[in-house]
């Protein structure tokens, strides 16, 4: 069961609100995609100020068998990565939800959240895979 | 999130299945298309816990997606030496050679280990994709030149689906293969082979792998493959997938057929020169003979980065802006942690040491080449 803190969109993103800054968002990867990925060795993630695009390439990760593109969920400007993933990419695989997150984003439009999947959505999205 | 790259799978409906899939469905083992079989990419723990056992410990792999071959008859010596790019005169019973199945191009069909059992019987292990293609070529020369008109000089039997074949490999095979046996094999040569039994169970047992490690390949009768693995298992073996196959091979420097080799790449090329004999005749030794004394234009090197970003098949490597090479093999090495990888590059770029750059879609960084094998395991003291 996915969290029903958050939303989440058909490529495995996850974002939620930030509770300790307005106007701004967290987001990462789910559960099922750190399960899919495998053992996560390394994350290409965007820098602080670029702009990311709903559903725009916002970067890679790298298991040890696969590459894939991480996509951003929503419209904004990145305001912090998660800088221990650099050092600690297994941290996503351990805590997808948690510790694991990938980057915080000042968003463009708070309402693109209410477009998003809710938990029950993806983990119904998901099951259907 | 959206794959973009991956190992890559021959996609096949109607895969088969090896005796160990119900057991690797159990253990959580996620299966994938390979080879024409259903077969564990890994387990629940990951490839890089895997990896990790084997390295320091012992792994299992259900390995039995790969063929099995006997050859026998008063001509099936003559026959392999017509085929295979290494003797079978020379090759006491007993033992086990590794070398490659070559087309007249002298472009590697398969490359195999085969073990001599008696004097006109050998037992030879194909690739999994491969063994449809290898079992017609093997085919062809028998019926044209060695059992001409259906006489029984030299036979072939294909046992794949009658048997079963387990890799235990690392470290610690050795020490606990002689609690597992009912006779004692921790004696036994690299490369040589020796029936014996597991609890009962008849297995014929190589010192071969394809990990980097010491261990022992088994193979197993059908019906006792599930119990032999069980034994092992119990033994504190770690189940392994093909991920964890995948990254100890290519540590070890080992040639992976689609990869490093293939119909259209000879055995000079690929640095495997000393498992090619220059003394008898047989389908494409001209050209690797001449290519031995002339050289190639291109040749495999190992190649490192820092860091954990990969090289992967299909990726180009430069040398100021201009394509010059292909990585054919690459991964993330959690043994020297570092990022490795194995490809062609044109022959003047083949000193270790030298530098060169890497397209990793898209970003470039800089590589260096690097003599394989990455890692060699620590001898033993004893």
């Amino acid at each position: 069961m996915s969290p029903d803190d958050r939303k989440y969109t058909q490529e495995h993103e996850w974002v939620m609100v930030d509770p300790a800054a307005v106007g701004t968002a967290i987001a990462g990867i789910t559960e099922y995609a750190q399960d899919q990925l495998g053992d996560i060795v390394f994350f290409e993630l965007p820098k602080v100020g670029d702009a990311v695009a709903h559903l725009g390439k916002m970067g890679e990760v790298e298991s040890v068998k696969a590459v894939s593109d991480l996509f951003s969920p929503i419209n904004g400007t990145v305001t912090e990565i998660n800088e221990k993933l650099l050092d600690h990419p297994e941290l996503v695989n351990e805590d997808p939800f948690g510790e694991g997150w990938l980057i915080k984003v000042a968003m463009t439009d708070v309402a693109e959240l209410d477009a998003l999947m809710s938990s029950q959505d993806y983990d119904a999205f998901i099951a259907g895979l | 999130m959206r794959n973009i790259c991956q190992s890559d799978n021959i996609l096949t409906e109607d895969n088969l299945k090896t005796a160990l899939y119900n057991t690797h469905v159990t253990l959580g083992g996620r299966m994938v298309p390979f080879g024409g079989w259903d077969m564990p990419v890994q387990y629940p723990e990951g490839i890089l816990a895997e990896v990790h056992a084997v390295r320091n410990a012992t792994g299992i792999f259900d390995v039995s997606h790969m063929g099995r071959l006997y050859l026998s008859g008063p001509k099936a010596t003559e026959f392999l030496d017509w085929v295979l790019t290494g003797s079978a005169a020379s090759l006491r019973v007993g033992r086990a050679r590794y070398c490659m199945i070559c087309n007249e191009k002298g472009g590697v069909i398969d490359d195999t280990i085969f073990y001599r059992l008696a004097e006109d019987r050998y037992l030879l292990i194909p690739n999994a994709g491969n063994r449809p293609a290898v079992v017609a070529w093997f085919q062809r020369w028998i019926d044209e030149k060695f059992s001409p008109g259906g006489t029984q000089d030299c036979l072939m039997e294909d046992v794949t689906d009658k048997t079963g074949l387990i890799a235990f490999q690392g470290p610690g095979a050795v020490d606990a293969i002689d609690k597992i046996a009912d006779t004692p094999l921790s004696d036994m040569r690299p490369f040589s082979w020796a029936e014996a039994a597991i609890q009962g169970a008849p297995v014929l047992v190589g010192r071969t792998g394809y990990t980097g490690e010491d261990g022992f390949e088994m193979l197993v009768q059908g019906n006792d493959v599930v119990k032999v693995w069980q034994i092992l298992a119990d033994s504190g073996a770690t189940p392994c997938g093909l991920g964890a196959r995948d990254v100890l091979r290519l540590e070890a420097g080992l040639p992976l057929h689609g990869h490093e080799i293939d119909e259209e790449t000879s055995p000079i090329e690929a640095g495997l020169d000393r498992f090619v004999r220059f003394d008898k005749e047989y389908v494409g030794s001209d050209v690797l003979k001449g290519q031995q004394e002339n050289g190639v234009a291109r040749k495999l090197v190992g190649i490192t980065l820092p860091g954990r970003s990969a090289p992967r098949a299909g990726y180009n490597i430069l040398d100021q802006g201009e394509t010059v090479g292909t990585v054919t093999s690459g991964s993330y090495s959690p043994t020297l942690d570092t990022s490795i990888g194995m490809g062609y590059v044109l022959e003047r770029y083949v000193e270790p040491g030298a530098t060169l750059d890497l397209d990793i879609r898209g970003r470039t960084v800089q590589v260096t080449v690097t003599e394989l094998p990455f890692y060699k395991r620590p001898r033993r003291a004893s």
